[in-house]
């Protein structure tokens, strides 16, 4: 697979984490690829952090609902509403968020460790963009699920216990790449599919936390 | 009825002083009062401390050059950016490299939730976002606090000298109305300074916003300004 495959495969199996109805907000990049593959009769409520609950698809520039200056995702890319969502304000926004009204959010990392730690918005010293809604969808969202390559160029991003500063701790309860899938649970690291591409063996070798493999580990592509 | 002030861009940013704390509404430059910013630039004032989702960005959505208050960093007026995503403008990360601006980050729902503190007459947020994080040494963060169990962490208000809104419709007696995305943390920096002063596309008579759609109360606007129509 090439890097744009490979983010399709991830994207697709983040997917089918979902049920009709659910409230997703879903990170910048490989995320926001995640409504392209929903089941048939899974319609999702998309949670945009600055201020959508009920997002619609992203509209052609000239359509009607486009407006690049009042309406924009947290991109600051074109945006839209859907027939039932609604706009609102930062502060009531993020209160839905802490308050547990997000039933999963979706986002990469840099680093995300066997304790469910998540390392994404700072390398001290080289690049500093800030965690913007980050900290607050990982501690409210009721599900957080890491989707990413599971590498970054060959070195793992799977650790032991994360070295970058935290995004938060504890939060992560689900880790999907193109390898397979880790559960967090309270003994660390579970397996609960793996991509019939890979080995148990390529999984170890590219992930620097140790793991068990469930035994119903299934195949990523059933 | 209470009518407010209508004045230019040009006197709005005449009434910030050098080294003022600024709010800027605004989500990378939707909702921000980029025509009293625009004028902020051309006064060549600094010093200024902006507290803000994000600083802008430097190409706005039809190719301007600068969107929002990213002129003010990139012209080097600003000594300290109270923010939660700098990612968009690099020249934030350079500037504060060279160790001529300061940048506090802090989770996004925090600090709406501090402006709203400030301007609801709070002393402070608990909030369990932060915990386990630098946020903890974050300047804004006055300690952990362990309730039923659950660690949160004790956060300032956030208050400022100023408050630029950006609206979308605003009537005569300062009540305003804000289109799509653009209400984002406009409607509680409206509470939480000494002055503020509301930016609008429509400046329209009382009584063309329904009473139930108003988002920001002109009891909390001092001047308007009209800006640019987009």
């Amino acid at each position: 697979m090439d890097r744009s495959e490979i983010k399709a495969f991830i994207a697709k199996r983040c997917a089918k984490e979902l049920k009709d109805g659910d409230v997703v907000n879903l990170g910048i990049g490989l995320p926001t690829m995640i409504p392209h593959f929903l089941p048939e009769g899974v319609e999702l409520v998309i949670h945009a952090e600055l201020g959508i609950v009920g997002a619609g698809a992203a509209p052609a520039e000239g359509s009607e609902n486009y407006d690049p200056y009042h309406v924009v995702d947290a991109g600051g890319s074109p945006a839209s509403v859907a027939c039932d969502g609604g706009f609102i304000d930062s502060a009531s926004n993020f209160g839905l968020i802490r308050g547990g009204h997000v039933d999963a959010c979706f986002l990469g990392a840099l680093e995300v460790d066997a304790q469910g730690n998540l390392a994404n918005w700072i390398i001290p010293g080289k690049k500093m963009p800030g965690m913007g809604g980050a900290m607050d969808l990982c501690v409210g969202a009721k599900k957080c699920i890491v989707c990413m390559e599971h590498t970054a160029k060959g070195n793992p991003k799977i650790l032991e216990q994360c070295k970058l500063p935290l995004t938060a701790s504890h939060c992560v309860n689900t880790i999907i790449t193109e390898m397979c899938v880790f559960q967090v649970t309270e003994n660390g690291l579970v397996m609960t599919e793996l991509n019939p591409e890979f080995t148990v063996e390529d999984v170890k070798a590219a992930t620097a936390a140790p793991f068990t493999v469930a035994e119903d580990c299934k195949s990523m592509l059933d | 009825m209470a009518k407010k002030p209508v004045i230019t861009a040009k006197e709005a940013a005449a009434m910030i002083p050098e080294g003022a704390t600024i709010m800027c509404g605004g989500f990378l430059g939707c909702g921000q009062a980029r025509a009293i910013v625009k004028e902020l630039v051309a006064s060549g004032k600094g010093g200024f401390t902006l507290i803000a989702n994000d600083m802008g960005r430097a190409v706005g959505p039809k190719g301007e050059e600068f969107f929002g208050i990213a002129e003010l960093i990139h012209n080097k007026q600003v000594k300290r950016v109270v923010a939660t995503h700098v990612g968009m403008t690099p020249e934030v990360g350079q500037q504060n490299t060279e160790g001529t601006l300061e940048v506090n980050l802090l989770p996004q729902g925090t600090l709406a939730e501090c402006i709203r503190a400030a301007g609801a007459g709070l002393g402070g947020v608990l909030t369990p976002v932060g915990v386990d994080t630098l946020v903890e040494e974050s300047p804004f963060c006055m300690g952990k606090q362990t309730i039923d169990g659950k660690d949160y962490l004790l956060m300032k208000p956030v208050h400022a000298d100023v408050a630029l809104l950006g609206t979308y419709k605003c009537d005569e007696a300062g009540n305003c109305w804000y289109k799509g995305t653009m209400r984002n943390f406009n409607t509680v920096m409206a509470t939480a300074a000494d002055l503020v002063i509301a930016e609008t596309e429509y400046v329209v008579p009382v009584g063309e916003i329904n009473h139930e759609d108003i988002h920001t109360f002109g009891i909390c606007v001092d001047y308007i300004v009209e800006g640019d129509r987009k």
